[in-house]
């Protein structure tokens, strides 16, 4: 959507830690803290983000923003992560991901994200 | 003088958008240049295959994850499918935005006409086609993916352009080919070909343009249509594949282009398995199933069809093989870093470019000695498209 915001950095110019304390900064409303929820943050963005798109507006997967999993349960999302939707593209993940790295995408999914897709503010 | 005449007329056209641009001072063709899309960053590197450089930066172009690119026949401008329905003209030569519109709310790839007047985009929001003027951006033609009841519409995949000035493209949700006629520009000629097969999920045309083929997501086999006899309808090939096999989660789409033949064959990803199908592109029948490391997302073709370099979706997203055509072997295992996204051969071959999103980076690699030859900073950089595209019709 307005990704083109951070269109002025330039990556050579950031150091790697810059990029880590901005990303950990950006997460603090979400409780799952540390690496972890960097790391699902990004898997979040890149991976899911591969069908669902990479703002999770919805690509050949449906949208998963606050607001299109309204009325989702927690428990819900996190069986559908586990274990796929048959019938649907949806894989089960959990051959790739742990129980808590699972939670850790479910509390990152209902608590919004907005403040950081696009993750890169640029500045 | 023509270059700055060009100029003039882009920025007379899109008020605005125009960066401060600064005409190279010598005239030079664009053979060996191409775009990196940066998809987090919303921007694409200009590069120069011959040097191995970056000579500029596209900015403000938008979502960029699963954007793609096509080029002008004259290969000054790139054409860039963004995501969130982002349609961007960009001058090679300027290193500016030439136009750019906002066409739809999802998008997910295009094409470019073969005489060059017409840029066509696919998308998944609203579900159908549209259709621009090349050097304008103006729309000039809505085509919904309609099917059922006439209420519902399909995502749509695998668009591609054909001879005799018409697009070809796949309904995702549907299970349909639709050839798109554009002699009439504003009021395109539909022919649906139905069931095709379920859940094609993306879709090419062969070199010589005679054949068009969808991978099936929903079973397993591909959908090939003869577009010398499209009223034939589309028969299924290589289905089946999988048959006895219990199907692995599938964690990323595979991907389908034109750089899939290869001699006598067709190499296709297997869709939920770890081998890719090499197809008699005569009999269309399968001639081997190759074990790769994990589920191949890109199959693609050296120019010269010699080798065939293949990509992974996750976990193996950090490793290429590359097949041995002759033998229909994996001849050659590398790492060029994590999460490999895309490959782009140099116009002739002798180079191939791979891009590591994650570790922000371009390896460049000699396809005779399998050795680095080059590495470029690139900001997570996904699709890598070179001007050499310009001159082949469903790219």
């Amino acid at each position: 959507m307005t990704a083109g915001c951070g269109g002025e950095v330039r990556v050579q110019s950031r150091p790697p830690f810059m990029r880590l304390i901005a990303a950990v900064l950006m997460s603090s409303g979400v409780a799952a803290g540390g690496e972890r929820a960097v790391e699902m943050r990004n898997f979040l963005r890149n991976d899911c983000g591969a069908c669902h798109g990479m703002t999770l507006q919805g690509g050949l997967g449906p949208a998963l923003t606050p607001v299109a999993l309204t009325g989702r349960s927690a428990e819900e999302l996190r069986l559908v992560i586990r274990d796929g939707r048959s019938g649907t593209a949806m894989p089960q993940w959990r051959g790739q991901l742990s129980d808590a790295d699972i939670d850790a995408l479910v509390e990152i999914l209902l608590t919004g994200d907005e403040h950081e897709l696009p993750a890169r503010s640029g500045k | 003088m023509s270059c700055l005449r060009g100029l003039a007329n882009s920025i007379g056209l899109v008020a605005g958008l125009v960066l401060a641009a600064s005409a190279s001072a010598e005239p030079r063709g664009t053979g060996d240049l191409g775009i990196i899309i940066e998809r987090a960053a919303g921007s694409a590197v200009l590069v120069e295959t011959t040097t191995h450089t970056a000579l500029g930066r596209f900015e403000g172009l938008g979502d960029l994850s699963h954007a793609s690119a096509v080029f002008s026949r004259d290969g000054r401008y790139a054409y860039l499918f963004g995501r969130d329905g982002g349609l961007s003209k960009l001058d090679l030569l300027t290193g500016t935005v030439a136009a750019r519109t906002i066409q739809a709310g999802n998008s997910i790839g295009g094409a470019i006409s073969q005489d060059g007047r017409l840029v066509a985009v696919s998308n998944y929001e609203p579900g159908g086609v549209r259709i621009f003027d090349s050097r304008t951006l103006a729309p000039v033609a809505d085509i919904p993916a309609v099917y059922g009841d006439g209420e519902k519409r399909s995502r749509v995949v695998g668009l591609v352009d054909a001879p005799d000035r018409r697009f070809i493209f796949s309904l995702f949700d549907a299970g349909e080919i639709w050839i798109a006629d554009l002699h009439n520009e504003k009021s395109p000629a539909i022919q649906r070909v139905p069931n095709i097969g379920r859940e094609p999920y993306d879709g090419l045309i062969t070199p010589e343009t005679r054949y068009y083929i969808a991978g099936l997501f929903g079973e397993d086999g591909l959908a090939l249509l003869d577009l010398w006899a499209p009223e034939q309808g589309a028969r299924r090939i290589v289905a089946g594949y999988g048959r006895g096999e219990e199907p692995l989660p599938v964690y990323k789409m595979p991907h389908l282009e034109g750089w899939a033949a290869a001699g006598d064959y067709l190499f296709v990803p297997a869709v939920g398995h770890h081998y890719v199908l090499a197809v008699d592109r005569r009999s269309w029948n399968e001639v081997a199933r190759i074990p790769v490391q994990g589920q191949p997302v890109f199959a693609m073709a050296r120019p010269d069809g010699r080798q065939v370099w293949v990509n992974f979706a996750l976990p193996d997203n950090g490793v290429v093989q590359v097949i041995d055509v002759a033998s229909l072997q994996v001849v050659q295992r590398l790492t060029p870093g994590r999460a490999v996204l895309h490959m782009e051969f140099t116009p002739r071959g002798e180079e191939v470019w791979i891009s590591a999103r994650d570790d922000n980076r371009v390896v460049v690699f000699d396809t005779g000695s399998f050795m680095p030859v080059a590495q470029l900073a690139v900001d997570q950089p996904s699709g890598i498209f070179f001007a050499a595209r310009a001159n082949r019709i469903g790219m």
